[in-house]
């Protein structure tokens, strides 16, 4: 009884953000910092970000972001299995020192190649460009070592003789072999990605410097630069820039969260 | 390098074995022709961290070592940029705002993250609810619930603030007052990270073998002592992963002060910096005033600083286990 009631306590005050936002993009500006404040959702969502999409290219941020975030996840779910099926599964030379250095790099922060990044991708030309958005997301050490754990329990050995009797070379082993079982781990690692990517912030704020082409976080937090006395508005953006994410979340959450837990204990 | 687990060993050895010489030939494929998919599979992965990581990080030394504004020539300044960061008082502000808010953030995230998950460890109703629940501020955008907990926050009308009124507690600067800034942008952070780190304590709990519950329960071990003497001894490597991510995760704060302290100025972190942490002072320094190698000597800074909290964290947390081994094997010895 205890723990539920610890529990339901921790929930409130977990979720009552989620609520509050609802609240506040729903009512009017004025409604909310009232006294008393208005504590239950209002009647003007639909006005509140009406004005969100009139006054800017929110579609535009949107689909910036989508194509940033599923971009990246394709990329990551490529290399990542490619090479944690290698790693996992088949011996060849320097094969640890390489899994090593994969591992060595988990430990860079990556604020310490912040500037010189911004300059490579200058020089590049690419700044405000969606491979400046895609391209350096895409080295994912993290993805390696977790789908390597995943490839070693999942992959049974006696399925790669299978298909290497059948005559199929590295490459045909992994797609026909490797990729559909690695499937459920695929799927996390995917939804990992395109979450992390849809949330990042302080580097498209860096390197998307067009006021035409910001990403979803950028236009958001610009939102309530520019319009910050009508906060209504602001957080009807905030609750559109979140809502797909929410959605996603809620729909394979039990996979996701059980997923994580199991990786970070291989630590 | 072992080959025994390998799937070309053994196939080599199988084929050898069983199907002979019909196969592709009795002796295996040379170095070069046998290995290359595999090389070719892991390549991606490197050629787009050098390009991303290693090179910008070597470069970062480099730059480290120059006066640049990003469009003009650059200009080699020896330690100069060093030896600014070590009398610049901005920097050192940074620094100590960034570690106060970690200290108001890390030991009460750790420990509601510790209660959450023991919790739910001895609940057996509604599990997969909580969990969902506790992890859902994890995954949504910081960008957008800090602009959220920014208007609770508010000074003149924020929910808190009214809260407080209404029960004549005053109200408190929530957004200008040096401490309770700190705080907001630390409440903001645990709530945050709690639900996270409760799931992976969770995972902990679940991982102790019910055996040893047991024996200490035969024993006569009551609740206290197996807490104290079994559950938390043997969380110690999830507390560890905790806290080294936590401190990790505190030293490079940036989203929420930037998002809840904004100024068209270039001035950051709120009413006289007193937000401003380490990699917001980066950003202002690199990419407002365009101090490109002073911008990568603060990266250097923080590096070394992460560097060392996680050693730190190492000994306090990891480095007692050694030192338990260490007195039994001496107890071992005295035997």
């Amino acid at each position: 009884m205890l723990g539920h009631t610890v529990l339901m306590l921790g929930v409130v005050i977990t979720v009552f953000p989620f609520y509050w936002m609802f609240v506040m993009a729903s009512n009017t500006t004025a409604d909310i910092f009232s006294y008393p404040p208005k504590l239950v959702p209002g009647s003007h969502l639909w006005e509140n970000m009406s004005k969100v999409l009139d006054k800017t290219d929110f579609w535009g941020s949107m689909a910036l972001t989508i194509v940033a975030a599923t971009g990246t996840t394709i990329l990551v779910l490529l290399i990542d299995s490619l090479a944690a099926f290698a790693f996992a599964k088949y011996d060849f030379p320097a094969r640890n020192v390489l899994f090593a250095i994969v591992l060595a790099t988990f430990m860079i922060p990556m604020q310490l190649a912040l500037v010189p990044q911004f300059v490579t991708l200058a020089w590049l030309g690419w700044v405000g460009s969606l491979k400046a958005l895609i391209l350096p997301g895409a080295a994912n050490a993290f993805g390696i070592f977790w789908m390597r754990q995943y490839a070693k329990g999942a992959i049974a050995d006696e399925l790669i003789h299978a298909a290497k009797v059948d005559g199929a070379g590295f490459f045909r082993q992994w797609w026909t072999v490797g990729l559909p079982v690695l499937r459920p781990g695929l799927a996390f690692l995917g939804i990992f990605t395109f979450f992390t990517i849809w949330n990042d912030y302080l580097w498209p704020l860096i390197v998307m410097t067009d006021p035409g082409k910001l990403p979803l976080q950028v236009a958001v937090q610009q939102l309530n630069g520019i319009y910050t006395t009508d906060q209504s508005m602001v957080i009807a953006g905030a609750l559109m820039s979140v809502i797909p994410l929410i959605g996603v979340f809620l729909i394979g959450a039990r996979h996701f969260i059980a997923n994580l837990a199991a990786g970070a204990m291989k630590f | 390098m072992a080959v025994t687990e390998s799937v070309q060993g053994s196939a080599g050895e199988r084929r050898r074995a069983t199907a002979g010489k019909e196969l592709d030939g009795s002796r295996p494929l040379p170095g070069w022709r046998r290995y290359w998919p595999m090389y070719a599979a892991v390549s991606p992965f490197f050629f787009l961290f050098a390009v991303f990581g290693v090179f910008p990080v070597g470069y970062s030394i480099y730059l480290s070592f120059m006066s640049w504004d990003g469009i003009g020539d650059m200009k080699g300044v020896g330690w100069e940029n060093y030896a600014y960061l070590l009398t610049d008082g901005d920097f050192w502000q940074s620094i100590t705002n960034t570690l106060i808010i970690w200290v108001l953030s890390t030991v009460p995230m750790i420990f509601l993250a510790l209660v959450i998950a023991y919790a739910l460890h001895t609940t057996v109703r509604f599990k997969a609810f909580y969990r969902v629940a506790y992890f859902m501020p994890n995954i949504t955008s910081i960008v957008a619930m800090t602009l959220v907990l920014g208007s609770v926050f508010s000074n003149s009308s924020g929910l808190l603030n009214n809260m407080l009124r209404a029960i004549s507690a005053g109200e408190v600067g929530w957004l200008s007052d040096p401490w309770a800034m700190k705080v907001a942008v630390a409440a903001i952070t645990t709530w945050r990270w709690v639900g996270y780190n409760a799931i992976i304590c969770l995972a902990g709990l679940q991982a102790i073998s019910s055996d040893i519950y047991e024996a200490a329960r035969v024993d006569g071990a009551n609740n206290r002592q197996t807490f104290f003497r079994i559950t938390i001894p043997m969380l110690r490597p999830v507390i560890l992963f905790v806290a080294i991510t936590s401190t990790i995760g505190g030293l490079q704060l940036f989203t929420e002060p930037q998002v809840l302290f904004p100024d068209a100025a270039g001035n950051v972190g709120g009413p006289g910096g007193e937000a401003t942490t380490i990699v917001l002072y980066l950003y202002q320094q690199a990419f407002i005033f365009n101090r490109f190698g002073y911008g990568a000597a603060i990266g250097w800074a923080l590096f070394i600083l992460i560097a060392v909290f996680s050693v730190i964290n190492w000994r306090l947390i990891g480095g007692r286990d050694e030192l338990a081994a260490d007195k039994r094997k001496g107890k071992r010895r005295a035997r």
